[in-house]
């Protein structure tokens, strides 16, 4: 077991393992990469959807139901699917990516709506504020925390689960997780799983720790 | 892509065997998670400083990637059910200890107060009042931890078990997508019957709340 931990210690460290295209600081990039680029879409389509549903009040059975659903749905399955369907590109790692993000989004933006105080919404209406002015400047501002904890979990989900890139043979950290199973090595499947696991951590605690300097103003 | 039903009809009993494996799977998960998760949500709940940690380094053990858990208890467990099930188990801890530990915030602190002047002793007060007062919270943790094994239970195909995600193997190595939709197809439906069954447990748990829904 020292052995062990010793070894991936050296694997962590040394130079050569940093360096080149299957060095640890491109395998890093690509796997970022993949990451913001699936959670960016999956904003793209949940904060809408969630603000729509937020604020209208109608489909709210489909957003709390949606967040099962993207829990229920197996990620391996569904990149075989496409990735037969769809040959081989990354398209396959990026619908399985966003399909697990777009519950997280929609569901925690339209909690943040519905948390909203009826009264305030109210008293925005009354003061003559059209549908749109009440959903951009009062609701979507007091939403505004819960909607970026939805996009955090989100973000941090996507990343743990990006490892699946490199099943359908695409870079990422998963190289080392699915590259060291094949040649069962053990310290760099170790490697692999250790890293996306600081990188999902490091992104927690920045974006927790940007949430509170920019609400740090707000009770709830 | 065309789901070629004759394949489904020549391997029904398969598909059957893959299922229980798979339920089998996520249902023990979930059962040692309860088991582990309640005196851990109990200390969390009764011991602030300890509070922190523990929920905090459930979190941290839920951003490792499934595949990875699984492949680093091989050398402990091996090829076998026993390291899917402990990989599982934890990652229903995470959402196991929070909801409990939530749950049993909840119970108001006048009514523990009301029992304890009815000297009722702390375990018995535990038992019989926070556990059932927080019963619909925990269950809300039980049902997420239960759909979400369920789903994560095919990642242990990369370890040779995985239930039904060695439908999706098989498909992918094969390049025929009549497994892999099969596989999809079958794992929403025990997601969604477990789910239904759980809600069903919930309402024969917790007859109070009948009269006031």
């Amino acid at each position: 077991m020292y052995e062990l931990f010793s070894n991936l210690g050296a694997w962590l460290v040394s130079g050569e393992q940093w360096s080149g295209p299957d060095g640890i600081g491109h395998r890093l990039a690509e796997h970022l990469q993949y990451s913001l680029v699936a959670t960016l879409i999956a904003a793209a389509i949940g904060l809408p959807l969630g603000l729509l549903i937020g604020h209208t009040g109608k489909g709210a059975f489909l957003a709390i139901n949606l967040a099962s659903f993207g829990r229920a749905l197996p990620t391996v399955g569904l990149v075989v699917l496409v990735f037969l369907a769809g040959g081989l590109s990354m398209l396959p790692v990026y619908v399985a990516l966003v399909a697990l993000a777009v519950p997280a989004i929609v569901t925690n933006t339209y909690a943040g709506m519905t948390a909203v105080d009826p009264d305030v919404k109210d008293a925005a209406r009354g003061q003559g504020m059209r549908g749109h002015q009440v959903l951009f400047q009062v609701e979507l501002p007091l939403a505004l925390p819960l909607i970026m904890t939805g996009l955090r979990l989100a973000l941090i989900q996507v990343v743990a689960t990006a490892t699946i890139a490199a099943y359908v043979s695409f870079g990422g950290l998963g190289r080392y997780v699915f590259d060291g199973l094949a040649q069962r090595d053990l310290v760099q499947v170790l490697g692999g799983a250790v890293l996306v696991a600081v990188v999902a951590v490091a992104l927690d605690l920045a974006l927790s720790g940007l949430q509170r300097i920019l609400f740090r103003h707000r009770t709830a | 892509m065309t789901i070629d039903w004759s394949w489904i009809g020549d391997h029904t009993d398969d598909l059957t065997t893959l299922t229980i494996s798979h339920l089998q799977a996520a249902l023990t998960a979930v059962f040692l998670g309860v088991l582990i998760s309640l005196p851990l949500a109990v200390i969390a709940h009764r011991i602030r400083p300890l509070r922190g940690f523990l929920l905090g380094l459930s979190n941290v053990l839920f951003t490792i990637p499934s595949i990875a858990i699984f492949v680093l208890l091989l050398p402990v467990s091996g090829l076998t059910r026993t390291t899917t099930v402990i990989g599982l188990t934890i990652y229903t801890l995470v959402v196991l200890l929070r909801n409990t530990v939530e749950g049993l915030d909840s119970v108001p602190v006048k009514v523990k107060e009301a029992a304890k002047a009815m000297g009722t002793r702390p375990l018995r007060t535990l038992l019989t009042v926070e556990f059932p007062l927080a019963l619909p919270v925990i269950m809300a943790g039980v049902r997420i931890a239960t759909v979400m094994s369920i789903s994560l239970v095919s990642v242990a195909t990369y370890i040779g078990d995985g239930g039904l995600g060695q439908l999706f193997t098989d498909g992918f190595q094969r390049n025929f997508p009549t497994p892999v939709i099969v596989g999809v197809v079958l794992t929403l439906l025990l997601a969604v019957v477990a789910d239904a069954a759980l809600v069903a447990l919930q309402y024969v748990l917790t007859p109070w709340r009948r009269r006031r829904a």
